[in-house]
């Protein structure tokens, strides 16, 4: 069976999907093994599954809800939710622009 | 008279008796095994953060409450006990990293829902332990800061993803510790480290504040020297939590009491396909052995097959990386933690496999291919358990490798996990308990039952352990 290896432009849309910056190197790493492993994993492509539901929720559990009423018990203080944030302003987050001037 | 170095390796039992009749104190108890990990943590590398004041705090707490009256071991069933948490668990104003340089410095404002059972029933938190960055592992080498060495052997693995927590327990640093298994992750530890080690039924204990890796795997576990305390642990954390909603509404069992029944006349199925080439032969022979001793207790064992093991790996590595992919995307650098470039090696293959099968054009190809394939994994599992009432097979094809042996070639390292994945796939519940030891490092089998039921895997392990005793070897450290 062919197997199919990733292109470095492949890799390099992956990596831009994701939000990640990768090295040269690690591209060259990932093209190896990204394949290796995808290739691996098309022994499912001899499996037939023609009318097979696919699983979504492994207990079958079915319209799980709760009131729509805050609790203290879930909410954080603003302090608490900003405590582990570099950049703040004024119990705001602060992000890089995103439109320009 | 306690030696204070004997201490820390009593089981929970063992503890809970001591301190309700006095014979030591919750202070020398938890100071057991502060200085257990001063001796040697440097060296095996289970604990990151040991939050040795607050322990001690808890502590003298806990005294003062024992001192008032031992009724309050009724409310609080754990009292007094020093645990170790995978650094998975968000802890309130305890550091929480996830073995990862990302949130190195997260200090969490909650608490996981199983923490906070945890310290309702009076347990007392030691620190974080160390694990496979995000659970990325099977081995304990994928953490950012240093792998965890096997108390057996030192130039081991310990198993992972819960390394730590499983080195840890092993080497008398704590009495028991949490983890998490998604893949293998409470089981391995526990095999290479001679533990006992639960994989709960998907649902059975909630996942709220324990960071997610793949949300419809991800199992709370626990490890501990015996199939007692292990069942003791269950009462504590198993339960619906309206925090979690894909937790069970089942309620909990009072898991010890199906301890000591006989076993005489349950079936017991062994998977012809977990015994096929690639396992370690030993391993193969010492497993048998240990179905002979249930035999001989009264267990009738038969042959079953569960077809799509073969593809379970598969399965498991299109569903998970997807899943992971999703999961870690809340790592944005910006509400808490660094740059998403410091992702260690595996965390960014996961993701990247995890996008691709997810992406347009794909998505039918793979992940919904995958979930297919699930159910049929799902009723292989069904379909035994309609002849058999539990199912037993190895938790590893090896021994506890050397460290670094794997680490070149990520698919030998996930192919570690072949007994262990489908088990996450099909969401039911397995125990590992210690069947033997290969050249001094240790062997561990697992018990598999259906959705829910826990007490069954119990009630066996219970049985195979108290013939056979192997919580009683301790490494030589």
């Amino acid at each position: 069976m062919a197997k199919k290896i990733l292109s470095k432009e492949e890799v390099l849309h992956l990596a831009k999907l994701a939000n990640i910056i990768l090295t040269e190197d690690e591209v060259v790493l990932y093209q190896t093994q990204l394949s290796n492993i995808i290739g691996y994993v098309e022994k499912l492509n001899s499996i037939t599954t023609e009318n097979i539901e696919p699983v979504a929720q492994l207990t079958e559990l079915i319209n799980v809800s709760r009131d729509d009423e805050t609790s203290d018990e879930q909410s954080l203080s603003q302090n608490e939710a900003l405590q582990n944030t570099q950049a703040t302003k004024e119990g705001y987050i602060k992000v890089k622009a995103v439109f320009d001037e | 008279m306690n030696n204070a170095m004997e201490l820390n390796y009593l089981s929970i039992k063992e503890a809970l008796n001591g301190l309700k009749s006095k014979a030591f104190s919750a202070v020398e108890l938890t100071q057991a095994c502060l200085k257990q990990i001063k001796l040697w943590d440097k060296k095996i590398g289970a604990f990151l953060t040991v939050d040795e004041d607050q322990a001690l705090k808890s502590a003298k707490k806990t005294d003062a409450l024992i001192h008032e009256s031992t009724d309050i071991f009724d409310a609080k069933p754990l009292l007094g006990i020093p645990m170790g948490v995978k650094d998975l668990f968000s802890t309130i104003d305890l550091k929480t990293t996830a073995g990862s340089k990302i949130i190195e410095d997260y200090v969490p404002p909650f608490d996981a829902t199983v923490i906070r059972k945890y310290k309702d029933a009076g347990a007392i938190v030691l620190g974080k332990t160390n694990e496979d960055a995000w659970g990325h592992g099977s081995s304990g080498e994928n953490s950012d800061f240093g792998p965890t060495r096997n108390p057996y052997n030192l130039e081991r693995v310990p198993g992972g993803s819960s390394s730590g927590s499983g080195a840890a327990v092993a080497s008398g640093e704590c009495l028991f510790a949490t983890g998490t298994d998604t893949g293998s992750s409470v089981r391995l530890p526990a095999a290479f480290c001679n533990l006992v080690g639960l994989k709960p039924t998907y649902g059975r204990v909630s996942r709220y504040g324990v960071i997610a890796m793949a949300s419809s795997f991800d199992t709370i576990g626990h490890m501990t020297h015996t199939v007692y305390d292990n069942a003791k642990v269950l009462e504590i954390t198993a339960g619906n939590d309206p925090l979690d909603a894909t937790s069970s509404p089942l309620g909990v069992p009072k898991y010890i009491s199906s301890l000591g029944e006989q076993i005489k006349g349950l079936r017991i199925g062994i998977p012809r396909e977990y015994f096929v080439e690639g396992i370690d032969l030993r391993i193969k022979d010492l497993t048998m052995k240990a179905v002979g001793v249930l035999e001989k207790l009264g267990a009738e064992v038969k042959q079953i097959s569960l077809p799509h093991t073969d593809v379970a790996m598969a399965c498991y590595y299109i569903l998970v990386p997807a899943e992971v992919s999703s999961n870690l995307a809340r790592f944005d650098g910006i509400r808490y933690g660094g740059l998403r470039e410091m992702f260690g090696a595996e965390a960014k293959r996961r993701i990247m496999l995890g996008t691709y099968t997810l992406s347009s054009g794909y998505y039918d190809a793979y992940y919904l291919k995958a979930a297919k394939v699930r159910r049929l994994i799902k009723e292989d599992f069904e379909n035994a358990f309609s002849s058999v009432d539990v199912i037993i097979a190895p938790s590893s094809p090896t021994l506890p490798f050397k460290i670094g042996e794997k680490a070149n070639d990520p698919l030998q390292m996930y192919l570690s996990d072949i007994f262990l994945c489908p088990i996450n796939i099909a969401g039911v519940p397995s125990l590992n308990v210690p069947c033997g030891f290969i050249e001094g490092l240790p062997v561990g089998m697992q018990i598999i039952g259906p959705h829910f039921k826990e007490e069954l895997l119990y009630k066996v392990g219970y049985k195979f352990e108290q013939e056979t005793e192997f919580y009683k070897m301790k490494p030589k450290l």
